[in-house]
């Protein structure tokens, strides 16, 4: 174990230096929640056509569009996965004797990494927007996990389909085609009440919308969960451990 | 399974690989006896590639056994990269990193540790002669830096066998001949057994001990260069050996994937 471990952070070590070397993605991603939150947010709740309770509508979507802030970042992870096999990268690390699943989990966590300090640059516009966030350790600790876990999900379900379509080509197609019916099919930004029920069926086989209960009970004041965090954290972790054990069977395939 | 013969290093039986309808490697039998540089050439598409992916457990074969320093790659393949090193034709090294970042994380996954892994390191950048870049980029070096590195990256761990696939493919002559260096200090040095491809028979002519030719997928001929040469003739050079051996040329044939990654590589050394 200790071992696994060992490898693990030796791959997230590498990949955390990468990107603090070029965070220009980091800045470029950040450009989107801004518009979510700043345009769209604004607009709709000025408009009050989506039932929110006692929130502000701008203060309902801030966890949704967190969540797909790290959905549409991390989703792309695949295409570095692939340009490392273009690269021979890939090939150099598969013939070492670490553990196919210690390299994905090392890839996975430097996501998960990656997606806190997008969180924060969410977190400085919702400020700028009169977010009303809760500062308390427990909610913040609780949405940095969130955070993170759900960045492990999205990039290693990224690396599981680099694996299968392998060109970076094929991997844009796909990686547009699955980001809008995950972000839609989800309560980012409209509740589950609202949806149709064939819509609410299939957001239950959605992560990210467990992801953005997680987020929506912690983020904000007045926020609550509709499974609770167990049940939210629970169902994550099971599907982040389901996609690392399918990841690790498929990764050594990217060689070949 | 442990091998019983100490003194062979690499040995295939019967050896085949098939990607639906192209059979990429056909029945290939050879042994690579220990502390040898071996060669294997050919053409583009010959099964060169193929032959070193099964190898270094990149790839499974169809059919045939293979084994590497005394372990079947198919049924101990994590004991066969604990004794391996690999340089792919592709560039391996991290442009994004640094030359001390890159061999840090291979001794890393070669389980070295602490002190051990430092003093590595450091006779690692020694052997490459990169000490005085050891904290730039690698994007920054050279093509012969690069391939330098990755030999240096590739014999971290002293691993007993090591796999080149195309080494100096994109090198100009004096950051090949650097390369050739390297690789001789390698065996001289630590008596490790070096398996080459190549189709560059200037570079099979002066590293290797034996060499196996392979065309579409099949062992032509395999023996010492000077033994091919007199076969063939008294004024043979290894350009005629494989023409007389396969009835093809050099650079003749091979497949779109094989020719589009060799001129990727050659463009990235620059």
């Amino acid at each position: 174990m200790l071992d696994w471990l060992y490898e693990s952070a030796a791959v997230t070590d590498t990949e955390v230096r990468k990107l603090a070397r070029d965070p220009t993605e980091l800045l470029s991603r950040a450009v989107q929640p801004v518009l979510w939150l700043a345009v769209f947010g604004q607009v709709f709740s000025h408009v009050r056509g989506i039932p929110t309770g006692s929130l502000r509508y701008l203060d309902y979507m801030a966890p949704g569009i967190l969540a797909q802030s790290i959905l549409f970042s991390a989703i792309f992870y695949g295409i570095a996965i692939i340009w490392e096999r273009d690269l021979g990268i890939v090939h150099k690390l598969l013939v070492t004797p670490a553990r196919r699943s210690a390299l994905v989990f090392g890839k996975a966590v430097a996501a998960g990494l990656r997606g806190l300090v997008q969180a924060a640059v969410v977190y400085l516009v919702a400020i700028a927007l009169h977010v009303a966030i809760r500062w308390e350790p427990l909610p913040m600790i609780t949405v940095a996990a969130g955070v993170f876990v759900g960045s492990c999900i999205f990039s290693t379900f990224s690396l599981v389909i680099a694996c299968i379509v392998k060109t970076r080509e094929r991997f844009m197609g796909i990686g547009q085609l699955l980001t809008m019916p995950l972000f839609f099919a989800s309560n980012a930004i409209y509740p589950l009440d609202i949806m149709p029920d064939w819509l609410r069926g299939i957001a239950a086989f959605n992560p990210l919308t467990y992801l953005v209960d997680a987020l929506r009970g912690a983020m904000i004041v007045g926020g609550h969960s509709v499974y609770g965090d167990a049940t939210s954290f629970g169902i994550m972790l099971l599907v982040f451990l389901l996609l690392l054990a399918l990841a690790a069977r498929l990764y050594p395939g990217l060689a070949r | 399974m442990a091998a019983t013969n100490n003194t062979i290093a690499i040995a295939t039986v019967d050896l085949s690989k098939r990607f639906n309808h192209v059979t990429a490697l056909d029945r290939l039998t050879l042994s690579v006896a220990r502390g040898q540089i071996f060669g294997l050439l050919g053409p583009n598409g010959a099964g060169k590639s193929t032959t070193i992916k099964i190898l270094t457990t990149l790839l499974e074969a169809s059919s045939g056994r293979a084994t590497v320093a005394g372990f079947d790659v198919a049924a101990d393949p994590i004991e066969v990269r604990r004794r391996i090193g690999y340089v792919p034709q592709l560039l391996s090294a991290d442009g994004a990193l640094t030359a001390t970042e890159n061999l840090t994380l291979s001794a890393r996954l070669y389980g070295l540790h602490g002190a051990r892994l430092t003093t590595r390191v450091r006779e690692a950048l020694a052997f490459a002669g990169l000490e005085t870049v050891a904290h730039k980029l690698v994007r920054t070096f050279s093509g012969g830096m690069i391939r330098r590195l990755e030999v240096a990256q590739a014999t971290l761990h002293t691993p007993e066998i090591l796999f080149l696939d195309e080494p100096t493919i994109g090198l100009d002559p004096v950051a090949r001949r650097t390369v050739w260096e390297r690789l001789q200090q390698l065996r001289h040095s630590q008596g490790m057994t070096i398996l080459i491809t190549t189709h560059d028979m200037e570079e099979a002519d002066v590293l290797c001990d034996e060499l196996a030719i392979l065309h579409q997928g099949r062992l032509a001929v395999i023996g010492q260069p000077e033994a091919l040469k007199a076969q063939v003739g008294p004024e043979a050079d290894l350009a005629d050996v494989f023409a007389h051996f396969s009835g093809a040329v050099i650079e003749q044939e091979g497949y779109y994937r094989g020719i589009r990654q060799s001129r990727g590589t050659i463009q990235r050394l620059g």
